[in-house]
């Protein structure tokens, strides 16, 4: 398919052609966001607004003897001062006490950063005072830090309650670690046996930040009449209802939680962390209270992704099939169980068809920041570790790196070592695209240089959504949904509904409403909000379509199936011949002519031999809409999905780099991202995806990491240290759209947000060890790492 | 709680005049004390660029900047760069390019390009990336920003 394509920048291999799906509007809320109107969680301002800060545990592990706040609660402008006292007592549904003692913490503090108390006052800067004035008796403890270390006999334990599961057995053992699970298909020693060429090797990953540019932030309002509100910037409106419900022992009808813009999440602000202390804090005062991190709380006190340990051994016949592959990974959670390495195990070895397979994964608790979602969560750590052996194995093999892909590539039917057999996937158009591509193919010049290749997988998730659809009287329809828009959303679900109703995209008008204006809609998160929402809007579009059909036969005098839309216009169609039922006239023959209005006696138009259509009956969606109002009154269109059909989705890169000799310094010369898309509704959106997922995964790759020093603390928490790619960092970003549809969905969509941030760090570890002929097994591969690699070899 | 100074300044055109802590950074007074929320706070030292304003013709992070600081000065923010109902070019190719996904760093990109263009309106790619290297954006890869500055400058030396 894709070698009679013209490569350019940025391209779309596309399946099929829409009249808006696929094209490039400007999105709809566009203009404030260029103008500085729009609205997100820390701009939020109302009468009597109090502001809060929190007290955070200077220690990465300590016993909290006492709190005394009365020096701060004498502070005049201070408020409140709530402590974990404040929250409900009681055991609460399963999991809630860890979830509370995140928000503050109750016996331990158990990481550095992690919020002790919380002020509420007139200013900012008296909170920020007060939080100094209160007086916390700490046991300092002896804190473990990294994974391995965590997972050592004599390592110091976190949680004296947490006995480690052992196979779906609880062991009765008190350990960091809390979960050990395995993946098993065929038979491991066999597959090895068979093995002509065996490659084992061992990584480590640090811990890094998702970095979105907005701190978290939020204001609550526990009003007099007991209504709990929310103002906040989050991945999940939904989420942060179920979440504030359980922690504060409220049913979820007391509280309304109202999604302001957001300015970046990538996973992290999925959970909560200011949401219940600022309720507790209005709870306390009467009024509304708001909390908004600094730069080094969103280090500190919120989920960064783990740092994490990987041993992969894979064996291959001589031909280059691989015949078995062991995948050993462990991954940091922070303080509280539940880190990512139960998606990293459904991906390490996702995209390979592979007969014997093992799969052991280990969660396991260090004295950091509870670990959250950021972008694919574990994929890329496992990716790191497995791209690389598969580098490696095509070196032993003498095999050009996508042919070996190639020759073991997934594809439907394909069952991986957790279970799931894939469906249509579009693992081998990914490969074949990058193989065809001019970048592959072009020379590399000059000393020092190298280039990379790696793929990725992730599965995307479906999940429940919502969407209302009203007519206007001006043909116009508005559109309300639940998915926070993080990224061009709106748009891209706005275009689904507009597809069906045959308007323009500009005729849409889409509002993301709080959580009392829409029925219960997911996270945000997941690659799932433009498939699973825009499915939503597609249904309540689909409704408000069957609905104005009905009208405009009432008004005609017609059987409503007579009826088609058509370009923006009601058309007569009448689809009876004799007394046959309809379902009998859908053939593969006749389909084409229902499916698309062709002219009697054109080519493909269905013979209606007992009923010509009557021209003069025809009606635009605009003027239906305007005649609604006397017609029997105003249309709306609703739905509730909560779709199947997932379809995973798969992203290489090729990268090309050059390694300075003095300095160590890697520069990125050129960098080409491919995804299957499915379907890419709003192209320049899913760009913007690729490109972005691919900048954070350059930045993991060469520079990002917590530098922790040796009391647990972490000593970069600034964004002059913590160094995220600038502009000036990096090159352009080329990218290719493949569109394998998913037949899950109505449109094909996959599904984009993640798959895209797996294969940098392999694909840049793999052309650097192009470039040097040195295996980094450690990420970040930054100047120092590089520069000690090249001063070992002389 | 301290004496707040009186503080009259020239902001997107207009006179206006605020009270200002002494320890209240100019990004604080335009947000808080003005109702400018259009700057924004992401990291308030100055290593993220989105409260990127101009201030007295050099552009400045708002956070670095103390708000007395602003007596007697201009200060352009992301609210002065349209011209009334209509926006300005650099706007207006951020749209089309689609060079905005959360939006959060939009309008310290923005000023920040206007100020370029405003003094090179013929910039290499080289000089837009060096020039936006104290803006941040996390979720772009800057590919589309960069294009939608020299997008804007095409049509800016057009008009």
């Amino acid at each position: 398919m894709a070698t009679t394509k013209q490569f350019e920048p940025n391209m779309v291999l596309s399946n099929q052609e829409y009249d808006v799906v696929g094209t490039r509007p400007i999105r709809p809320d566009g203009a404030d966001k260029v103008t500085g109107r729009a609205l997100y969680g820390a701009d939020f301002d109302t009468a009597g607004l109090l502001h809060g800060k929190m007290l955070r545990s200077p220690h990465a592990h300590a016993r909290i003897r006492s709190i005394d706040t009365s020096k701060a609660e004498a502070l005049p402008g201070v408020q409140a001062v709530v402590t974990h006292k404040d929250f409900p007592q009681d055991e609460g549904a399963g999991g809630v006490q860890w979830s509370r003692d995140n928000m503050l913490a109750s016996g331990k503090a158990l990481y550095k950063g992690h919020a002790i108390a919380a002020v509420a006052a007139s200013s900012p800067h008296v909170a920020e005072e007060a939080v100094g004035l209160i007086e916390v008796d700490y046991e300092v403890l002896p804190s473990t830090t990294t994974v391995l270390d965590a997972m050592r006999d004599d390592a110091p334990i976190l949680h004296d309650s947490l006995v480690t599961d052992e196979l779906g057995e609880k062991t009765g053992k008190v350990s960091n670690i809390a979960q050990h699970f395995q993946h098993v298909k065929g038979d491991l020693a066999k597959g090895f046996e068979a093995a002509e060429v065996v490659v084992e090797r061992e990584f480590h990953t640090k811990t890094v930040h998702q970095g979105y540019i907005e701190p978290q932030n939020a204001t609550a309002l526990w009003n007099n009449d007991g209504r709990l509100h929310i103002w906040t910037s989050t991945q999940g409106s939904f989420g942060v209802r179920d979440n504030c419900a359980k922690m504060l022992g409220l049913p979820v009808s007391q509280i309304r939680v109202v999604p302001m813009e957001i300015g970046g999440g990538f996973g992290g602000k999925i959970d909560v962390y200011l949401e219940p202390v600022a309720a507790l804090l209005s709870r306390e005062t009467g009024t509304p209270v708001k909390l908004v991190m600094s730069r080094a709380d969103v280090f500190e006190g919120t989920g960064p992704t783990p740092g994490s340990y990987a041993k992969v051994k894979m064996g291959a016949t001589r031909d280059g099939k691989i015949v078995a592959a062991h995948a050993y990974l462990a991954m940091e959670a922070g303080a509280f169980p539940g880190s990512p390495v139960s998606a990293g195990a459904m991906c390490v070895l996702a995209s390979y068809d592979i007969d014997n397979v093992l799969i052991d994964g280990y969660d396991v608790v260090v004295n950091k920041p509870k670990t959250a979602a950021y972008r694919a969560p574990g994929a890329p750590n496992a990716a790191f570790a497995s791209e690389q052996v598969v580098d490696e194995l095509a070196r032993e093999l003498g095999m050009d790196p996508i042919e070996l892909r190639l020759k073991n590539a997934a594809k439907e039917g394909t069952v991986r070592a957790d279970g799931p057999s894939f469906p249509r996937i579009g693992c081998v158009e990914v490969l074949e695209a990058m193989r065809e591509h001019p970048h592959y193919s072009a020379p590399i010049e000059g000393p020092n240089r190298g280039r990379g290749v790696a793929i990725g997988f992730w599965f995307n998730i479906g999940m429940r959504s919502a969407c209302n659809i009203t007519v206007n009287s001006d043909g116009t329809i508005n559109l309300t949904e639940g998915s926070t828009d993080i990224g061009g959303s709106r748009a891209s679900i706005a275009m689904q509904a507009a597809e069906v109703l045959t308007i323009p995209a500009e005729d849409v008008r889409p509002t993301v409403v709080d959580t009392d204006s829409v029925g219960y809609t997911m996270l945000t998160g997941g690659s799932r909000t433009t498939f699973a929402t825009g499915w939503a809007a597609y249904e309540a579009a689909q409704d408000v379509r069957r609905k104005m059909i009905e009208r405009v036969a009432g008004i005609w005098g017609i059987e409503p199936d007579s009826v088609e839309l058509e370009h923006g216009v009601f058309l007569h169609r009448p689809a009876q011949v004799g007394s046959a039922p309809r379902q009998e006239l859908l053939t593969p023959e006749t389909r084409s002519a229902f499916g698309r209005y062709v002219p009697p006696g054109e080519e493909g138009a269905f013979d209606r031999p007992q009923s010509e259509a009557e021209p003069e009956l025809q009606m635009t969606f605009k003027e239906l809409a305007g005649q609604l109002g006397s017609t029997g009154g105003g249309v709306s269109g609703t739905a509730d999905v909560n779709p199947a059909g997932v379809g995973g989705s798969f992203a290489g890169n090729i990268v090309d780099v050059e390694i300075d000799p003095e300095t160590g310094k890697i520069q990125i010369l050129r960098f080409t991202a491919f995804q299957d898309a499915g379907k890419a509704i709003h192209p320049s959106y899913v760009e913007g995806q690729m490109q972005g997922g691919s900048v954070q995964g350059i930045g993991w790759a060469i520079n990002e990491e917590y530098y922790m020093n040796a009391d647990g603390r972490m000593d970069n928490t600034s964004l002059l240290d913590y160094r995220m790619p600038t502009s000036l960092d990096i090159p352009m970003i080329d990218t290719v759209i493949i569109e394998v549809a998913n037949p899950g969905h109505p449109f094909g969509v996959r599904g984009v947000g993640e798959a895209n941030i797996i294969p940098p760090t392999p694909a840049i570890a793999n052309a650097v060890h192009d470039a040097t002929g040195t295996r980094f097994n450690e990420l970040p591969i930054n100047p120092g790492v590089v520069t000690k690699a090249i001063l070992a070899k002389k | 709680m301290p004496a707040k100074t009186y503080v009259q300044a020239t902001i997107n055109g207009e006179h206006v005049d605020f009270l200002a802590e002494p320890r209240q950074s100019l990004l604080e007074c335009l947000r808080d004390e003005i109702g400018l929320t259009g700057s924004k706070e992401g990291c308030n030292d100055g290593n993220c660029g989105a409260c990127t304003v101009v201030f007295d013709g050099r552009i400045v992070t708002a956070c670095l900047v103390l708000g007395v600081e602003a007596e007697g000065k201009e200060v352009t923010t992301i609210e002065g760069i349209a011209e009334g109902s209509t926006l300005h070019p650099i706007q207006q190719a951020f749209l089309e390019n689609a060079a905005l996904q959360c939006g959060i760093c939009t309008p310290g990109f923005i000023v920040a390009s206007k100020a370029l263009l405003d003094q090179n309106p013929d910039p290499t790619e080289h000089e837009i990336r060096f020039w936006l290297a104290n803006n941040l954006c996390r979720c772009t890869g800057y590919d589309k920003i960069i294009r939608a500055v020299q997008d804007a400058a095409v049509k800016m030396q057009e008009a």
